[in-house]
C-alpha cells in the first residue's frame, strides 16, 4: 500500500498493464510530453511504437485504435479533454459501439478511451464539459467515472483487461486527491460494482465522479445535525450497479444524486427515475437531483463555480428531505 | 491461398465477378417480390473494381468496406450462403441476422466491417494497419470507400495517419459517379479523388475501374509498396452504378444522360469475358463457370430460406461480450413466435 494521488493512479494502472500485456500500447496527442504527467517516461520505458502521438484528430486516432483492437491489439486511447471526443463521434458511436453488435459478434473491440473532465478551473465552455450521460444513451460503450486513487488505478486496470470498448471519465477536481492504493500489480476493481464510501441510516446520497468529494463533506456537515448520510459511488456508470443503489435507498427511505454533468438526461436522472420506478414504495420524500443547470460553463469563476454542485446545495436538500425544513419544490 | 496458375487466376476474377452480379441479380428480384427486408444498395457496374482490388490481396489481408457491401466480401473469396442467409435476416447470416445488406461483413475473409456510415472505415484500416505493424506482420489493410465519402473528414483523418506512420494501408476510392443521387461532379472539388493524395505525400492512381486486370495490378502495386514500409496509396478507380442509390424504391433518384448507355456498353464482366475469349478461353469453359455460380446462388436461397430467424433473445446479444440481460415487460410482450 502506498498513497498516491488520482493523477499517480492513472500512470501506475497504465505502466503496470503495459508491462503485463504487449498487445497493449498507447496513443493520443502530446503524450510523449504529457501535459498531466500521466504517461511521464513512458516513450522511455516502453519505446516510440507503442507510445504514439498522434496527430490532431480525435475522429481519426479513436477510429483506429478501433481497428488495431479489431486486429488483436488492446489499445488505450488518450484524448486529453472530454469536450475532444466531440470530434470523434462518428467513429465513437457507429464503429466503436456498434461493430460488435452489427456485425453479429465476429468483432471485438478492446481498447480503452481516457479523457479527463477539466471543469471548474475557467476554461470556459468548450473545455469544460462533463459528458458521460450522452455516452450513456449509446449501447455498447462501458463507462467508469471514478472518484478516488484507489478507484481510478483498480477501474482503469480492469478496464485495459475488459474485451469491451471502455469510456474512462478522470474527473479534474480528484487530480490531486490522496487515497492508500495497493501494489498489487493484479489489483483491479470490477467494472459495475458500486461502492459505499460511507455508511449512513437516513438519506442516500449517490454521487458521480468529482460529486462524491462534494458529496462526502456535505455528509460531514449534516452528521454535525444529526442528519445520517450514506454515500455511494456507483463508480461505473455502464452497467450501472443498480442493486447497491436501491438496496441503499431502501433502507434511508431518501435519494439525493449529486451529478457534475448538465442535468437534463444525466446520469442524475437516471438513477433517480430507477429509484423511483424500483423502490417508490420505500421512498419517504421526492428524489432530488443536485447537477449542473442546463447551461454552458462561463469562463468567470465568479458565475463558474455556483454552477457546480456543492456542499451547500446537497445540506440544504437533505435538510428538507429530512423534514429540517419545508420541502419546495425546484 | 491456394497458389493458382495465371489462367486459374484469371479464370477465379471472372468467377467472382458473375457471382457478385448474379447473386445481385438475385437479391434484387425477392427483394422486390418482399422477401429481403430494408434497403437493398446493389453494386452492379463496379464488380472490376472489387474484384480487381480483392484479388491483390492474400486472405489474411484486412479489408473495410462500405454499405454497398454484397461485392467487396464475395470479391474477398467469401462464400454465398451466410450472405444471402443475412439479406433475408436470418440467424445463419454473416452477421446473425443484425447487420443486412448494408453490412454484410465475413471477418472469416478478413473483413473488419462495411461500414453505412460513409468514410468511417478510414480510421478504421489505418488502425488495423497499425495492429499489422505493431504484431510485426506483413499484413495490409485496405479501404474501400465512395466518392461521396471521399468528402467525409474521416476517411482524410484516415490517410492522414497512415501516411504519417506510414502504414500498410491502400484506400481505394470507388467513384461510381454518384453520391446517393448527386453527381461527383457538384459534390467532389477538384477533376479526381486520387489527386488528394499528393496533399498526404502519398501517391495517388487513377485506374479504369472497368478493367479488373488493371484495377488488380494498380492495387498488386500499392500492396507491394504497403508490405515494403512505404506507407499508403489512394488509387481511384473510375467506375459507375447502374442502379439508383438503393434499388426497388420506386423512385428514380438518377436522371442519367446518354453516358448511361456508354458505361453500360463497357459492362466490365462483358469486357473481361470477352478479353478472356480472345486470349483462347472456351466460351464453354466461361459458360460453365456461369452455370455453376447459378446453382451457387440457388443453393445459397435455398439455404438461406431453409434456416431460422433470430430468437428474440438474440437482439441483446453482442452489444457487449456478454449477453445484456432483458427487461422483463419488453420480453413479456415480445412477439417470441416471430
Amino acid at each position: 500500500m502506498a498513497r498516491i494521488t488520482f493523477l499517480e493512479a492513472i500512470y501506475q494502472a497504465q505502466a503496470e498493464e503495459l508491462e503485463r500485456d504487449p498487445a497493449v500500447f498507447m496513443m493520443g496527442e502530446d503524450i510523449r510530453c504529457n501535459v498531466f504527467g500521466t504517461t511521464t517516461g513512458f516513450v522511455e520505458r516502453f519505446g516510440e511504437e507503442r507510445i504514439r502521438d498522434t496527430p490532431i484528430s480525435e475522429n481519426g486516432f479513436i477510429g483506429a485504435a478501433g481497428g488495431a483492437a479489431m486486429v488483436g491489439m488492446r489499445p488505450i486511447v488518450d484524448a486529453t479533454l472530454s469536450s475532444f471526443l466531440y470530434p470523434a463521434m462518428d467513429q465513437i458511436c457507429s464503429i466503436i459501439a456498434k461493430s460488435r453488435y452489427i456485425y453479429g459478434g465476429q468483432a471485438r473491440l478492446p481498447l480503452v478511451i481516457r479523457s479527463c473532465m477539466f471543469y471548474g478551473n475557467s476554461n470556459a465552455a468548450q473545455h469544460s464539459d462533463r459528458p458521460y450521460p450522452m455516452f450513456m444513451n449509446m449501447p455498447g460503450l462501458k463507462i467508469i467515472a471514478p472518484s478516488d486513487a484507489a478507484d481510478m488505478k483498480g477501474l482503469l486496470k480492469a478496464a485495459i483487461r475488459d474485451d469491451d470498448p471502455v469510456m474512462c471519465f478522470e474527473d479534474g477536481t480528484c487530480w490531486m486527491n490522496k487515497a492508500e492504493v495497493p501494489d498489487d500489480p493484479d489489483f483491479v476493481v470490477p467494472i459495475g460494482k458500486g461502492d459505499i464510501k460511507r455508511e449512513g441510516t437516513d438519506i442516500t446520497v449517490i454521487a458521480i465522479a468529482g460529486g462524491v468529494n462534494v458529496a462526502l463533506k456535505a455528509a460531514k456537515q449534516l452528521q454535525g445535525e444529526g442528519i445520517s448520510v450514506e454515500v455511494i459511488d456507483p463508480r461505473t456508470l455502464v452497467p450501472l450497479d443498480r442493486e447497491l443503489i436501491l438496496k441503499s435507498v431502501r433502507k434511508t427511505g431518501r435519494a439525493i444524486c449529486v451529478d457534475p454533468a448538465n442535468r437534463t438526461c444525466s446520469a442524475a436522472s437516471e438513477i433517480a427515475a430507477t429509484i423511483v420506478e424500483e423502490a417508490f414504495d420505500a421512498l419517504r420524500s421526492p428524489v432530488v437531483r443536485i447537477t449542473t443547470p442546463d447551461t454552458h460553463l462561463p469562463f468567470s469563476p465568479h458565475i463558474e463555480k455556483p454552477l457546480y454542485p456543492s456542499v451547500e446545495r446537497i445540506v440544504d436538500a437533505a435538510r428538507r428531505l429530512v423534514g429540517a425544513v419545508q420541502y419546495q419544490s425546484a | 491461398m491456394t497458389a493458382i496458375g495465371d489462367n486459374d487466376r484469371r479464370l477465379e476474377k471472372y468467377r467472382r465477378m458473375q457471382r457478385i452480379r448474379q447473386f445481385e441479380t438475385k437479391a434484387e428480384t425477392i427483394h422486390a417480390a418482399g422477401e429481403i427486408p430494408g434497403a437493398l444498395h446493389t453494386y452492379a457496374g463496379m464488380e472490376a473494381s472489387g474484384v480487381g482490388a480483392c484479388m491483390a490481396l492474400r486472405d489474411d489481408d484486412y479489408m473495410v468496406g462500405t454499405h454497398r457491401s454484397h461485392g467487396h466480401p464475395i470479391a474477398k473469396g467469401s462464400t454465398l450462403r451466410p450472405l444471402m442467409a443475412e439479406l433475408l435476416g436470418k440467424a445463419t447470416g454473416v452477421c446473425k441476422g443484425k447487420g443486412g445488406s448494408m453490412h454484410l461483413s465475413d471477418f472469416s475473409m478478413g473483413s473488419l466491417g462495411e461500414t453505412s456510415i460513409v468514410g468511417s472505415g478510414g480510421p478504421v484500416a489505418a488502425g488495423a494497419a497499425l495492429g499489422a505493424k505493431l504484431q510485426g506482420l506483413d499484413r495490409v489493410a485496405l479501404c474501400f470507400f465512395g466518392d461521396g465519402a471521399s468528402s467525409e473528414g474521416a476517411i482524410h483523418e484516415g490517410m492522414n495517419l497512415a501516411a504519417v506512420w506510414k502504414l500498410p494501408a491502400i484506400f481505394v476510392c470507388e467513384n461510381n459517379r454518384f453520391g446517393m443521387s448527386t453527381p461527383t461532379s457538384s459534390a467532389v472539388a477538384g477533376a479526381n479523388v486520387a489527386d488528394r493524395a499528393h496533399g498526404y505525400g502519398i501517391p495517388g492512381v487513377i485506374v479504369d475501374g472497368q478493367d479488373v486486370d488493371a484495377v488488380e495490378d494498380a492495387v498488386r502495386e500499392a500492396v507491394d509498396r504497403a508490405r515494403a514500409g512505404k506507407g499508403p496509396t489512394l488509387i481511384e478507380t473510375k467506375t459507375y452504378r447502374y442502379s439508383d442509390h438503393a434499388v426497388n424504391m420506386g423512385r428514380d433518384l438518377t436522371p442519367r444522360g446518354p453516358e448511361h448507355e456508354e458505361w453500360v456498353g463497357r459492362d466490365p464482366i462483358a469486357l473481361y469475358r470477352a478479353r478472356l475469349v480472345s486470349d483462347g478461353v472456351a466460351e464453354a469453359d466461361l459458360a460453365a463457370i456461369e452455370n455453376a455460380i447459378a446453382d451457387e446462388v440457388a443453393d445459397a436461397l435455398s439455404f438461406a430460406r431453409e434456416s431460422a430467424y433470430p430468437t428474440f433473445e438474440e437482439a441483446f446479444d453482442h452489444v457487449f461480450v456478454e449477453r445484456l440481460p432483458i427487461p422483463a415487460d419488453v420480453a413479456a410482450h415480445a412477439n417470441l413466435g416471430a
